[in-house]
């Protein structure tokens, strides 16, 4: 049944609505990229749930004046206004008062959405009686899908994506380096505006597949699961895209192929899962990665005491060191340094010297800053300015007892 | 309006409106000095999932399991958050995205997935709560305020958020000065031997707490107001924290009042019939105090910035 969606075999309304999400998840990837690299990833938060006084005006509008209050564009329109009016607030309050950024978007979100809700009130007490699509908006609801409403969110994306393309380098700039790109001349206020209004058409647009309220995990999880991948910006846009489109094809086709599976939660439980993953298992910056990293490097200061101590004279107690000695063919089995054991460790001895030489000399001081104690030297001077520091130090001396 | 009226259909959810609200905006004031304002979104967000698994795991809407519950769900986001947070190096305001809509996603799915038809349980409800359903039957007027039968049928919510709001109260008087050494600087606090993190997961919890108790009466969208926007607002009127949180409280009040009147008769008023969501307007009349304290309140500027920029 699974395999029957995710192949768009499920009906008509399936393949809309799985096509429709996936534009949509893409978009909304691309778009909370730049959200997120600005470090304001919940202000989105705050959009969507403005969105939702506009809607219920949209429709109390159209249906007193006789029209049919469910018309998509419509709504979609009185919401995009509501929501520029929350994001002018939200500005106008972080920008004119002390009030802290976190402070004006919570204000903002749960205010309008209060409004939201008494609005919601008066249209259930309208006596119109065909209100039961505008809660919809709330959680997203996929089941009376149509081919224009599909129309409307495959060109919404389409636009956002272009535009997107078109400004990529100033939002990029803005979103690292606004001081930077202020002084460069470019107009950051104004950058910072349309990442919103991209932010607010994503919203917008996806208020009918997820709603109002899991709208923003799709605008911040993509970004945040694509950051782990990579540490270059137009790779972190292009992966967010990608995994935001491949969970919100998989939740679409995985809600189609069973009952009482709403669209929007598995869209959004789909996009955890892949953050998950990327959490725990991504190169680098995953936590698998960081836990291998560190026993590596446990093993490597290990190794190194080991030698240093072996070259001494002195006994090891230490489990761990034997063994790792002991594995790399160092010592034998009772502890005793074989001969590859003893040039190692005379070596290692001997580098620690050179480094002493290095550290203590002003001439070295750039090289002297790399020491960490671990560190080869070789791999910080050449040949020529070892075999100096080796003159300098002298020949084998005894070891003093 | 005559007692026989209002004690009975209005007193108590206009009460627990009051409770509800003061006992929400008490830890905001810190939460908001703390910039963790967001955290009361969160939480409100995650209490859904706990109250569907202590529903599942008990098969009945009672009021200990379902706060148990939205508390322990409240504790999982917190830890999840830091979690994330720390083991991603993901900035907080990003981390607290990805867990409360994930969360939130797995309560609408695990709602869905059960049969609550025969319970009243449903996203709507969890969201703006049902504050004018509260009402207190036996009552005839006044004169059952002193009778104990009458007394006896009080709704429960009425004194589980009196005394959530006495448990938030005694939490902030005890531990005033901690606290607001540690909000103002922390560095500091720390030298003089507060252990400070476990002092920001005590906030934390206390606000939960708070949230979770007035969360089951009026719904999730009084509490993120209520943690918000009144501190913002008394942010506003005052330089001295004490002032602060005096205000905050008197703006929670009045919003907890005039929403719930606008609500009551505030259609009646224009010629409508019905009433509407006494939890929205709540919010709604926050949302004004807040923008009338952002336009003339006296301390509305960060102090060092120049006026008028």
């Amino acid at each position: 049944m699974l395999i029957d969606a995710l192949l768009l075999q499920l009906g008509y309304n399936a393949t809309l609505v799985a096509i429709g999400a996936t534009l949509l998840g893409v978009s909304a990837g691309v778009t909370g990229t730049f959200l997120f690299l600005r470090k304001r990833a919940l202000v989105s938060d705050a959009i969507s749930h403005a969105t939702l006084p506009g809607v219920c005006l949209a429709f109390i509008l159209m249906a007193s004046f006789g029209g049919d209050g469910r018309n998509l564009i419509g709504l979609l329109l009185g919401s995009a206004l509501s929501a520029s009016a929350g994001l002018w607030c939200l500005n106008w309050l972080t920008r004119n008062t002390r009030l802290a950024e976190d402070a004006a978007i919570g204000s903002v979100l749960s205010v309008f959405f209060g409004f939201g809700i008494v609005l919601l009130t008066v249209i259930q007490t309208m006596g119109v009686g065909r209100q039961a699509g505008l809660e919809g908006f709330l959680l997203g609801s996929t089941a009376g899908m149509l081919w224009a409403d599909a129309m409307v969110i495959a060109v919404g994306g389409a636009v956002t994506l272009l535009l997107i393309l078109l400004i990529r380098r100033p939002m990029t700039l803005v979103a690292f380096d606004p001081e930077y790109a202020a002084a460069r001349g470019l107009p950051v206020s104004k950058i910072d505006m349309a990442v919103m209004g991209l932010v607010m058409a994503v919203t917008v647009v996806g208020l009918k597949i997820v709603g109002l309220i899991l709208i923003v995990a799709l605008l911040i999880i993509p970004a945040v699961t694509a950051r782990f991948w990579t540490e270059r910006s137009d790779h972190v846009v292009l992966l967010a895209g990608l995994f935001g489109g491949l969970s919100a094809y998989v939740g679409a086709a995985m809600s189609a192929s069973a009952p009482n599976l709403p669209t929007g939660p598995i869209i959004v439980l789909m996009s955890f899962a892949l953050f998950l993953i990327s959490l725990l298992f991504a190169p680098n910056r995953g936590v698998l990665a960081a836990i291998l990293r560190h026993f590596k490097f446990q093993r490597r200061v290990h190794l190194r005491q080991g030698l240093l101590a072996l070259a001494q004279g002195q006994p090891i107690y230490e489990n761990l060191t034997l063994r790792l000695l002991r594995k790399g063919g160092l010592v034998r089995a009772d502890g005793v340094a074989t001969d590859k054991g003893k040039a190692s460790a005379a070596k290692a001895l001997r580098d620690e010297h050179r480094w002493a030489v290095v550290r203590s000399d002003q001439t070295h001081e750039a090289a002297a800053a790399l020491y960490d104690g671990l560190r080869k030297i070789e791999s910080v001077l050449t040949c020529d300015q070892i075999a100096e520091i080796d003159r300098l130090i002298g020949g084998p001396q005894e070891v003093p007892a | 309006m005559s007692g026989e009226e209002f004690v009975p259909l209005s007193l108590t959810p206009l009460l627990i409106g009051i409770f509800a609200a003061v006992a929400c905006a008490l830890p905001g004031n810190f939460l908001l000095l703390r910039k963790q304002a967001l955290i009361g979104d969160a939480i409100s967000h995650v209490v859904l999932p706990g109250i569907v698994v202590a529903f599942l795991l008990t098969g009945a809407i009672t009021a200990g399991p379902m706060m148990l519950g939205a508390a322990g769900a409240a504790v999982v986001a917190v830890v999840l958050i830091e979690a994330i947070r720390r083991l991603g190096r993901i900035e907080p305001g990003a981390a607290m995205g990805v867990v409360f809509t994930t969360m939130f996603a797995g309560g609408v799915l695990l709602l869905e997935q059960t049969d609550t038809s025969a319970v009243h349980l449903d996203v709507e409800h969890a969201l703006y709560g049902n504050l004018e359903s509260l009402i207190w039957l036996d009552a005839v007027g006044w004169s059952s305020l002193l009778d104990a039968q009458a007394l006896a049928h009080l709704p429960v919510e009425l004194p589980r958020m009196a005394l959530t709001l006495l448990a938030v109260t005694l939490f902030i008087a005890l531990f005033w000065r901690v606290l607001k050494i540690s909000t103002f600087d922390e560095g500091f606090a720390r030298t003089l031997g507060i252990r400070t993190n476990l002092l920001g997961l005590a906030l934390v919890i206390t606000a939960a707490v708070a949230a979770v108790a007035a969360f089951d009466a009026v719904g999730s969208i009084i509490v993120i107001a209520m943690f918000i926007c009144p501190p913002a607002a008394a942010r506003m009127m005052s330089n001295q924290l004490e002032g602060q949180v005096a205000w905050s409280v008197g703006f929670a009040v009045l919003s907890a009042l005039l929403g719930y009147i606008l609500a009551g008769y505030g259609p009646l008023w224009l010629g409508a019939q019905d009433a509407v969501s006494a939890a929205g307007m709540i919010a709604t009349v926050s949302g004004v105090i807040l923008a009338i304290a952002a336009r003339f309140g006296p301390c509305r500027n960060r102090s060092g910035a120049p006026v008028g920029v």
